[in-house]
């Protein structure tokens, strides 16, 4: 119970090759990580790519097929839920429906035999944090769903656990509420310091709340690390394809060259080679995929630039423009523009790709290595 | 106008079915020559109320009341705790054959009273428990499936997610089921407890193989003593039957709100 005092007993949490089938279909297929004491840690992906699984292992309300959990030192792979010292906030909160709040939030110390000097102390300070402090004596069917929320968390901060889990806490909030209490989290974690577990399929909430994303695909790890790595380094297609909206355009390419420290390409459909500064060698023999991000692929004149396309369709939104350009082979280009950019639909456009904002991913889907100019570099190893 | 015909016909429909109550009612107060005055006496001018009274002094209905009290709480008790503890076994436990199990206990629905009357009976005699109140309390405490059915549905509508989150703060199979669910089944728990207090409380059949003395009758079984071999007091049973209506009446009042409630199957939302 006690957390993080002396910093003795550190709550780095360590997954080792956890595999977990339901029968026949295997919903983790061996995922490894070590989240550090203290970290704010989001397990980002599509539906049904195993987050929940995941998280619930953790919680240890699902028996693993393989593999070992660690917490603070411990090996808590066998321990049951409630000696592990973890609290969970279910995506539909599962209050209990027949107690008021107070309750509520001290079910669980009083099932432990706690004081109860203490749990009212407990209560009185989650409810103080939450400002639900007048919501006490209140069933959960009489409160909004922004206030289950904060019951919901209010019910594992009284605890003060290891390390907190959320399953997609906010996805039953209207949009408002919902960037609101993402504030709001954010500030409880700053506040409570303790390590937290955040899941999720909305990439912004993800890329805002967290120190490191895992990107779950398939019951996989596809890729952790800090949101800006994600976003400049995506290690694969899948993650460059899942970060960043719009998304990253695509394109198939083959190698031309390879000089020193650098590769020459051509895109299927341009009209001049690429050179990209990367240390990687990669099978000439083998096609490869060109990724630029919207925001990097500049429209010019027709006939500059290694593209020519036909606008299809500018979406304007004020600040920024979305001009969809159809090249002649039908593939459909994102490029982003500034909010006057007088381009129209069916106008005839080129598109231009600086080679130092390109990413390139081998046969497999795997990112070659990339540089980066020194502003971005120095973001990331902050 | 549609609307004039539904209320007709309701009104047509309740008054068959207060009709007998009425009778029973009217015959219980009338005097002696009333009752067998030709042609038959619709409203008496003297109500008798001291028949009720009278009845009731005339057979040890203080003992038979007793007895019939004790059945009716011991087997309510046990009906609601075995059936919702074998409901929650069934809606939140995994285990090989579960489904099987839980088809054979619907089955047993199907078997009809006069079938088990015999090797029951057989049972109890080999218990010696003939002659107590024991075969019409102990059953109950080993669940009836009709309501372990009734009570389980109910429980599944509830989200799992609610027991693992009382996992994760500690409570263990027993206080799920304690704390958190039996709380919560409380509608669909006064329901079964209905049923089974009006079954209990209007049994005669069982009473009549099991119980031979006297001191052991529940009411309905005193209530059948005014059927003497010679003559039938027919203005004490009638007098005895209103009285004995009036506990069911009286939680079926209590309990109608629940018991739509949970017939129309709105439990716990959110
Ligand atoms: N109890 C279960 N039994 C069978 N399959 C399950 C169970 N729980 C989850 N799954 C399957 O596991 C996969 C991952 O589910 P989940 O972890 O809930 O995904 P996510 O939370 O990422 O949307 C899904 O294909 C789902 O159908
Ligand atoms: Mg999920």
């Amino acid at each position: 119970m006690v957390h993080a005092s002396g910093g003795a007993s550190l709550a780095d949490l360590r997954i080792e090759s956890l595999h977990k089938s339901f029968g026949p279909v295997d919903v983790l297929k061996g995922i490894d990580l070590a989240i550090r004491d203290g970290e704010f840690v989001s397990f980002l992906g599509p539906s049904g790519c195993g987050k929940s699984t995941l998280l619930r292992s953790i919680a240890g309300l699902e028996t693993l097929t393989g593999g070992a959990i660690h917490l603070g030192g411990r090996d808590i792979t066998d321990l049951p839920s409630a000696r592990r010292d973890i609290a969970m906030v279910f995506q539909n909160y599962a209050l209990y429906p027949h107690m008021n709040v107070r309750k509520n939030m001290s079910f669980g110390l009083s099932l432990n035999g706690m004081k109860t000097a203490e749990i009212d102390r407990r209560v009185a300070e989650a409810a103080d944090i939450l400002r639900i402090t007048d919501l006490l004596a209140r069933k959960p069917k009489q409160l909004s769903g922004g206030q289950r929320q904060r019951v919901a968390i209010g019910r594992a901060i009284v605890r003060k656990p290891q390390l907190f889990l959320l399953d997609e806490p906010l996805s039953n909030l209207d949009a408002g509420l919902r960037v609101t209490m993402r504030a709001e989290l954010a500030a409880l974690h700053e506040r409570l310091g303790v390590t937290m577990i955040y899941v999720t399929h909305d990439q912004v909430e993800a890329m805002t709340l967290s120190h490191r994303v895992v990107v779950l695909d398939k019951g996989r790890v596809s890729q952790f690390g800090s949101p800006l790595e994600l976003f400049h380094r995506p290690a694969n297609l899948f993650v460059a394809g899942f970060i960043g909206s719009p998304k990253m355009n695509f394109l198939p390419a083959r190698i031309t060259g390879q000089g020193e420290g650098a590769i020459t390409l051509r895109a299927d459909g341009t009209a001049s080679d690429l050179t990209i500064a990367t240390p990687a060698r990669p099978d000439p023999a083998r096609p490869v995929t060109l990724g630029i991000r919207p925001d990097r692929l500049e429209i010019v004149g027709e006939g500059e630039g290694q593209l020519t396309g036909t606008v299809q369709l500018m979406e304007r939104l004020g600040t920024e423009s979305h001009a969809h350009i159809a090249l002649a082979d039908g593939t459909v280009l994102v490029a982003i523009t500034d909010g006057t950019h007088p381009a129209r639909a069916h106008d005839r456009v080129g598109l231009r790709i600086p080679a130092a904002d390109a990413h390139v991913f081998d046969a497999d889907g795997l990112a070659l290595p990339r540089a980066l100019d020194p502003a971005t570099e120095r973001l990331l190893t902050q | 106008m549609r609307k004039t015909l539904a209320y007709a016909a309701l009104i047509f429909l309740s008054a068959l079915f207060v009709a007998p109550f009425l009778w029973t009612l009217i015959t219980a107060v009338k005097s002696q020559a009333d009752l067998v005055a030709y042609p038959p006496v619709l409203w008496p001018a003297d109500w008798h109320w001291e028949n009720f009274t009278d009845a009731w002094g005339k057979l040890s209905f203080n003992i038979f009341l007793k007895n019939s009290v004790i059945v009716v709480v011991l087997s309510t008790i046990g009906q609601l705790f075995s059936s919702s503890l074998v409901a929650f076994g069934f809606a939140r436990f995994r285990f090989p054959g579960r489904d099987a199990i839980f088809v054979l206990l619907l089955a047993t629905m199907m078997i009809p009273w006069d079938v088990k009357m015999i090797p029951l009976y057989m049972e109890f005699n080999y218990l010696g428990w003939i002659n107590t109140l024991k075969p019409l309390i102990v059953p109950a405490w080993f669940s009836e499936a009709f309501f372990v059915f009734l009570l389980r549905q109910y429980i599944m509508t509830i989200p799992t997610e609610i027991d693992e989150a009382a996992r994760m703060d500690g409570a263990n199979a027993w206080q799920i089921y304690w704390k958190i669910h039996l709380p919560l089944m409380a509608p669909a728990l006064v329901l079964v407890g209905t049923f089974q207090f009006i079954n209990a409380w209007n049994d005669y059949l069982g009473p009549l193989i099991y119980l031979n003395d006297q001191t052991t009758y529940t009411l309905p079984l005193g209530l059948a003593l005014f059927k003497g071999l010679h003559e039938v007091d027919v203005v004490s049973i009638a007098a005895v039957t209103i009285i004995l209506c009036l506990p069911p009446l009286a939680l079926f009042f209590y309990a109608q709100r629940y018991i739509m409630d949970s017939a129309l199957g709105s439990s716990v939302k959110g």
